[in-house]
């Protein structure tokens, strides 16, 4: 109940614009709200959504921006909430991952496919499709092609066992990944190592190992000049990739629906490969690539932008000029942040303390209570997330009662031990002497208790700070916002941006909470 | 209006009192009783019941069967905070809270009683046991030795003068010569201030100098109860004799 209200009262100060959708619904018409853009947290989804918003943006309409959303789940389920409006999905994608069926079919009958099942199902609509499919390409070095003669993914059946893979845990995964691929061709186990989207090309090309799986539009695959091996069965889905819209935005925005129309077919693989190649190997900046290809798309009107990010040969220098000039941008990243950990935090200090308190006066089943709080701890933090989206949408909510029910265990632990071990001498002669039991755990519990309590608020503060860059990922901003982006653009320096930050402010807020310790720590008992 | 039973010259009544803990009987319909102004020591050896015994005075034990009386009324027609804010209690290590000066340690019944001058109150429980409240008042426990713990816990007990003063075990952690010398200040000046005492010990030594009466403990039920010296010349039983040789009490007292 307090706490209820606490929050309700710290929600009043997060500005207007990271409040979350429901807010946003309930206070703004629902034809005149901003269009809510989202994207997964890859280069070629975050380029994909930037152009949505930017022709939106063009052609008069109000746009926020939600890059960087943890998954295809968190996206979708996103969408389905009605959280967000529109992001870019592959059709391939909806066909597997989210219907769950084979992959199999033209791209014709996939497109229709999930195009009746997603408005049949949740009135969520496929736009055309851009023009370009994104598939998985299977590549290796060109030396390893020409080698062994390599021209298909048959020739790699043949020659698979003595080959190390290096593929990421989705495609390791998923049915229309390794599983279906060694089914589909016959391929002999070879070697598998599980590598992260941002190293697989540097560790193909150092002959770290052997066949990577990339997309096909990425332009890495150019950069470090790898040969694409053929699906010469078919077995990969088409994955063409198409605006996929909410149900309210189609209702309700013609001019949304037809401003998006404008992109139907006119994005073919080769721009898409360059335009990638440009934000991610060259480093040039988002919102310029994106202006930049809706100019060549003959879709706005302007001069052609070619910016470098400048990728300096001393890193550390262009760091801190980097870091320097978005210093505005960075505080603004951490007073959000630590909003998130203050909600969060101050919420669980009123629910866990008196829950231990509680815990500790009926003993019984406290220790299977305390487990089952411990149990949110070990809910991976994405499936945490995902799981919040259609009770609470995307944005500040879901992330503050996430963080929230990551802080209770810690200090529902050490309200209960704190309190029940304390000073057993003392409480026994305190009670002989005649104090009720609500005076022993006034005057004698808690205060004794008090820096065992402050320590598990402290374990909690620290994870908090930690967790809450994973908050990024359903949308509610703070320091993993660049962290995210950075990950998915390949750009280190944006990484560090939001690392360190989030570094320092895990050590700020663990020394003041244990400033904190100490200060309710009595005298006559501290050290 | 007193009932035939009911006898108002005695502090403390035991009256066929058993407790059983988990169905094994710690106390066996055990009655004892202790006059006003009287000091009676509880010995035996753990596991014989005494501190369950004194525990039942003011009713931080229940008792299975059995009516226990304090200065004549039955405990139970008294709420359990009053009564235990009307009797001394002296635990083993003193108990007093960590986080408190000794001052305050002591002022707690006076306090808990919303009595007048609760500080006066401390500064003269304090003088009692021998301990100056301008060097000791403003302490906390941890920054006292052993025997001045004990003694602050005395004064603490004493502080809202009681009638009565229940005492476990008030010297047992303490070295030999700090007991012997507690152990006599405390005599004199309960004899003084003519409280009413029951002291559980495990040391007989102890008892027999401290008590106007004993009572062995064994297994539940009293072996003999009797001045110190009558029981040094006439033990009762076989085993208050073992007692007795075992802790090499003189019987020329």
């Amino acid at each position: 109940m307090t706490a209820a209200v606490i929050l309700a009262v710290a929600m009043q100060v997060v500005p207007a614009d990271s409040m979350s959708s429901q807010a946003e619904t309930a206070t703004l018409d629902a034809r005149e709200r901003a269009i809510v853009v989202a994207s997964k947290p890859f280069g070629e989804s975050f380029l994909l959504a930037e152009i949505f918003a930017q022709l939106l943006e063009s052609r008069g309409m109000e746009v926020v921006r939600r890059l960087g959303l943890g998954a295809t789940e968190i996206a979708f389920q996103g969408l389905r909430a009605g959280a967000i409006d529109v992001y870019p999905e592959y059709t391939g994608t909806g066909l597997v991952a989210i219907l769950n069926e084979e992959p199999s079919g033209t791209p014709e009958e996939v497109f229709r496919r999930v195009a009746t099942a997603f408005r049949e199902r949740w009135g969520i609509h496929w736009m055309p499709p851009l023009g370009f499919e994104n598939t998985y390409a299977i590549a290796v070095r060109r030396e390893t092609a020409e080698r062994d003669g390599l021209r298909t993914l048959s020739d790699l059946a043949r020659v698979a066992p003595g080959y190390i893979g290096g593929f990421t845990p989705d495609f390791i995964g998923r049915g229309d990944g390794l599983p279906g691929l060694e089914k589909a061709y016959g391929l002999r186990t070879m070697e598998v190592r599980s590598l992260l989207q941002a190293v697989k090309y540097q560790a193909l090309a150092g002959g770290d190992v052997d066949v990577i799986d990339g997309y096909s539009t990425d332009g890495q695959i150019e950069r470090y000049d790898l040969v694409v091996l053929t699906d010469d069965r078919g077995f990969f889905p088409p994955y063409e990739a198409a605006p996929l819209m909410s149900r309210r935005l189609w209702e309700n925005r013609p001019e949304a629906v037809r401003a998006l129309s404008e992109l139907a077919g006119i994005i073919d693989v080769e721009t898409m490969r360059s335009l990638n190649r440009r934000l991610e190997v060259e480093g040039e900046a988002l919102e310029d690539v994106a202006r930049d290809a809706l100019r060549v798309l003959g879709l706005v009107e302007g001069p052609a932008i070619r910016t470098i990010r400048g990728r300096s040969t001393s890193p550390t220098d262009s760091f801190m000029s980097y870091f320097w000039a978005r210093r505005g941008e960075t505080l603004d990243l951490t007073l959000r942040h630590l909003w998130l950990v203050m909600a969060s935090l101050t919420g669980a200090i009123f629910v866990a303390v008196p829950f231990g308190l509680l815990l500790e006066r009926a003993r019984v089943g406290a220790e299977g209570a305390i487990r089952a709080v411990g149990l949110f701890q070990t809910i991976p933090s994405i499936a945490l997330l995902a799981f919040m989206i259609p009770l609470l949408g995307i944005g500040v909510i879901p992330a503050v009662v996430a963080l929230f029910l990551y802080s209770l265990f810690p200090i529902v632990r050490n309200t209960y031990t704190g309190i029940r071990d304390a000073d057993p001498v003392a409480v026994n002669s305190a009670r002989s002497l005649g104090m009720t039991e609500g005076q022993i755990l006034r005057y004698v519990r808690l205060p004794l208790a008090a820096p065992v309590i402050m320590a598990g608020i402290r374990t909690a503060g620290v994870i908090t700070v930690g967790t809450a860059t994973l908050a990024a990922f359903i949308g509610a901003g703070g320091l993993g916002d660049p962290i995210v982006a950075g990950l998915a653009l390949s750009d280190t320096r944006m990484i560090l941006a939001g690392a360190i930050p989030a570094a320092l402010l895990a050590l700020g807020v663990d020394a003041v909470l244990s400033l904190v310790e100490w200060a309710v720590t009595p005298r006559g008992v501290s050290v | 209006m007193l009932n035939a039973s009911e006898r108002p010259d005695l502090a403390l009544e035991a009256r066929d009192v058993t407790k059983r803990f988990s169905g094994a009987p710690v106390l066996e319909c055990l009655s004892l009783v202790v006059g006003r102004g009287e000091r009676v020591a509880l010995v035996g050896e753990s596991g014989a019941g005494k501190t369950t015994l004194l525990k039942t005075f003011n009713r931080m034990v229940r008792p299975d069967e059995g009516i226990l009386r304090v200065e004549g009324k039955d405990v139970m027609s008294f709420s359990e905070v009053k009564l235990r804010r009307s009797i001394g209690y002296v635990q083993q290590d003193g108990g007093l809270l960590p986080h408190w000066t000794v001052l305050r340690n002591v002022a707690l019944v006076p306090w808990l009683r919303h009595m007048d001058d609760r500080k006066g109150m401390a500064r003269d429980a304090l003088n009692l046991v021998g301990l100056q409240t301008a060097e000791f008042g403003h302490r906390y426990p941890r920054e006292l030795s052993g025997g001045e713990r004990q003694r602050v816990a005395l004064a603490r007990a004493l502080a809202a003068r009681p009638d009565i003063v229940l005492l476990d075990e008030p010297f047992g952690a303490l070295d030999a010569i700090t007991r012997s010398e507690l152990l006599e200040s405390v005599r004199s000046l309960f004899h003084e201030i003519g409280v009413t005492a029951l002291m559980v010990t495990h040391d007989l030594r102890a008892a027999v100098r401290f008590a106007d009466r004993v009572a062995v403990l064994r297994d539940g039920k009293i072996d003999q109860v009797a001045d110190p010296r009558i029981l040094c010349r006439t033990p009762a039983t076989q085993y208050v004799e073992e007692l007795l040789a075992r802790a090499g009490v003189e019987v020329d007292v």
